[in-house]
């Protein structure tokens, strides 16, 4: 029997409520469901859907499956779905692999997938041999193993990491066309649980000269990055689990530094030394690489904070919308200073705006997924989001962005950084085709 | 001053040196300097942590070639990766940046390359060859005389020329 589009759900879907421009749908639609809203649905699925085929018993319905794996792993259909790498064949320099935000949905970056940033590799690090040593400005210096960590009170926590370099190619004068996974891909979220730094320096006790410690890493270049001492006790963490299990080690296995919603580079990975300071030791990092240069020449110095951003995962370039009619627009936001409060979406290029849905619970610093309903006419549309944070911060336009920092003069490599800390609004321009674009509005 | 901070402090004052916290595991394994001292390799801009010892820039001319040159390319003009001398004077973003043209302090050469470098094989090198690269990259751009030791003493005291070129961007998170 064949199903076709019936006129009345087509009339039902129709009346549902538009808030904004181009399409934009009251976020609070699915919420409420209801009659307006099934009848909507179905009207949606019934336009669209083509005659149904007779349904069959396929293979793997006959007969019994696969081996049970000791460690699970995706299905073999999803091989698509993984960071891209920088530096594949392991060059004299650093590796970067990205999240792909367009094929995940929620607000947890699985461990696979999660973006890392490797200035000389993973090292390979033997647990019981590893060490974590806290000395300098303290009563006691002292040495922890893991399995003495692991004894400690713990807490877990979401938690965003974003390198500060992450969206630098929105530098550049012309928009990219890329990925949001070569875009925006060198931020994720995940839970984390470890020790809170600030219980270790309650055992170490802290000399009151000390302003600041250096973290320091056991990888190959002995990372290191200067962080204030009023971070380090606020809410500071050694994390040892990553989603439940052990960091991975392109995340520092078996323990790391995380600074809640601060620079990437900061949260030092393989963590071995924090010297407690009364200066900080300007290394290569903090001196030389996370301080963007601003127009005539001076550069900002401790940059520290990952602002208020959001941008939007579903859809975005290198997506087809097959058809006219209902799509869900999504996204991730966060911000360093605290809890995201409200993010705003936009279908023509932010002429009006409708209130995106958070879904709860949203975590202090850590990925908030928001959506809304959409229904594309097939017309061209102009996608952008905008998020605030609970501080009262407000993501800026691109404009207001190049006024301080500055844009490029030439287009520059995809994975090149230009300059560091954008979080200014993404642009997705839809074309009558369905093809998403990068634009700038 | 937050009151976690408040607390953390009135507790250090209440229970001396000695004392560790009743409310702390106290798991952690008191650790002697000289146990830690092949790791405590951290150099502050004035001169903290700096070791015995010293190099020349003509000294450090022979260990780049040998060391270095292969990637920072010969006399520091770049390779497959960053030159350490030339830059232009910073203009904006696409202004490259070099140890003379940026870096604030001169410390943070041989804390980066003591640590660091050579990529392939970090920590190889001794105290005298990475002052001596300090100097010898140092002298390249004129910053110190070609005849000049770097040594504890003397390198926190090479003024660089951008030390004052930066702005604090959150000053009130330090």
């Amino acid at each position: 029997m064949e199903t076709m589009p019936s006129k009345r759900s087509k009339r039902e879907w129709e009346k549902l409520e538009a808030v904004a421009g181009n399409g934009l749908l009251d976020r609070r639609a699915f919420l409420r469901g209801g009659a307006a809203l099934a009848a909507a649905m179905t009207g949606y699925t019934l336009v669209g859907s083509a005659a149904a085929e007779p349904l069959v018993d396929d293979p793997w319905s006959k007969l019994p499956g696969n081996l049970v794996p000791a460690y699970g792993v995706p299905s073999r259909f999803e091989k698509n779905v993984v960071r891209t790498l920088s530096n594949p064949n392991g060059e004299p320099r650093t590796s970067h692999a990205r999240t792909p935000h367009h094929l995940l949905n929620g607000t947890i970056t699985p461990n696979g997938l999660h973006f890392t940033i490797s200035h000389a590799g993973n090292p390979d690090i033997d647990p019981d041999k590893h060490r974590l040593v806290i000395h300098g400005l303290v009563k006691r210096p002292l040495v922890f193993t893991l399995d003495t960590l692991a004894r400690y009170p713990m807490v877990s926590r979401m938690m965003f990491v974003e390198c500060g370099g992450n969206s630098a190619p929105f530098f550049s004068k012309e928009p990219i066309q890329a990925s949001v996974q070569a875009l925006h891909g060198l931020a994720s979220c995940a839970e984390w649980t470890g020790v809170r730094l600030s219980t270790l320096l309650d055992e170490t006790g802290i000399d009151p000269k000390a302003k600041w410690l250096v973290a320091e890493g056991a990888d190959a270049p002995t990372l290191s990055r200067s962080v204030p001492l009023t971070k380090a006790l606020d809410d500071a963490m050694i994390a040892l689990y990553q989603n439940g299990e052990r960091i991975m080690p392109g995340n520092g296995y078996p323990m790391r530094l995380l600074l809640p919603g601060w620079e990437g580079n900061m949260n030092v990975k393989w963590l071995r030394r924090i010297k407690l300071v009364d200066e900080p030791a300007m290394s290569y990092y903090e001196a030389r690489t996370y301080a963007p240069i601003l127009p005539g020449g001076k550069a900002y110095q401790f940059y520290f904070l990952q602002e208020v951003k959001s941008f939007i995962t579903h859809p975005s370039p290198g997506m087809m919308l097959k058809e006219p009619g209902f799509y869900e627009i999504s996204g991730v936001a966060y911000s360093g200073n605290g809890r995201i409060s409200k993010v705003m979406v936009s279908a023509d290029g932010g002429q009006s705006w409708a209130q995106a849905a958070l879904q709860e619970p949203v975590h202090s610093k850590a990925f908030a997924r928001f959506r809304v309903p959409w229904n594309w006419n097939g017309g061209p549309a102009i996608l952008q989001s905008r998020a605030w944070d609970e501080a009262g911060n407000v993501q800026p336009t691109r404009a207001q962005i190049v006024a301080v920092r500055g844009e490029t003069t030439k287009v520059p490599p995809v994975t090149g950084f230009p300059s560091q800390h954008y979080n200014a609004i993404t642009t997705w321009a839809i074309e009558r085709n369905g093809e998403v674009k990068h634009v700038y509005a | 001053m937050s009151m976690r901070k408040l607390l953390v402090f009135a507790v250090v004052l209440a229970l001396g040196s000695s004392a560790a916290f009743a409310q702390a595991p106290n798991l952690g394994k008191l650790i002697s300097p000289a146990e830690i001292a092949a790791w405590d390799i951290s150099i502050l801009p004035d001169g903290t942590g700096l070791p015995p010892g010293g190099g020349t820039p003509a000294q450090g001319a022979p260990i780049y070639a040998q060391k270095c040159a292969m990637c920072h390319g010969p006399e520091g003009k770049g390779g497959v990766n960053a030159a350490v001398v030339g830059g232009a004077p910073l203009k904006d973003m696409e202004s490259a940046k070099t140890i003379a043209n940026f870096w604030p302090y001169a410390t943070t050469i041989f804390d980066f390359t003591r640590r660091a470098m050579p990529w392939q094989q970090p920590k190889t090198l001794t105290n005298e060859e990475v002052y001596s690269l300090t100097a010898y990259i140092l002298a390249l751009k004129k910053l110190i005389g070609e005849n000049d030791e770097m040594n504890a003493q003397t390198l926190p005291k090479v003024k660089m020329p951008n030390r004052d070129g930066f702005i604090l961007r959150f000053p009130d998170k330090l």
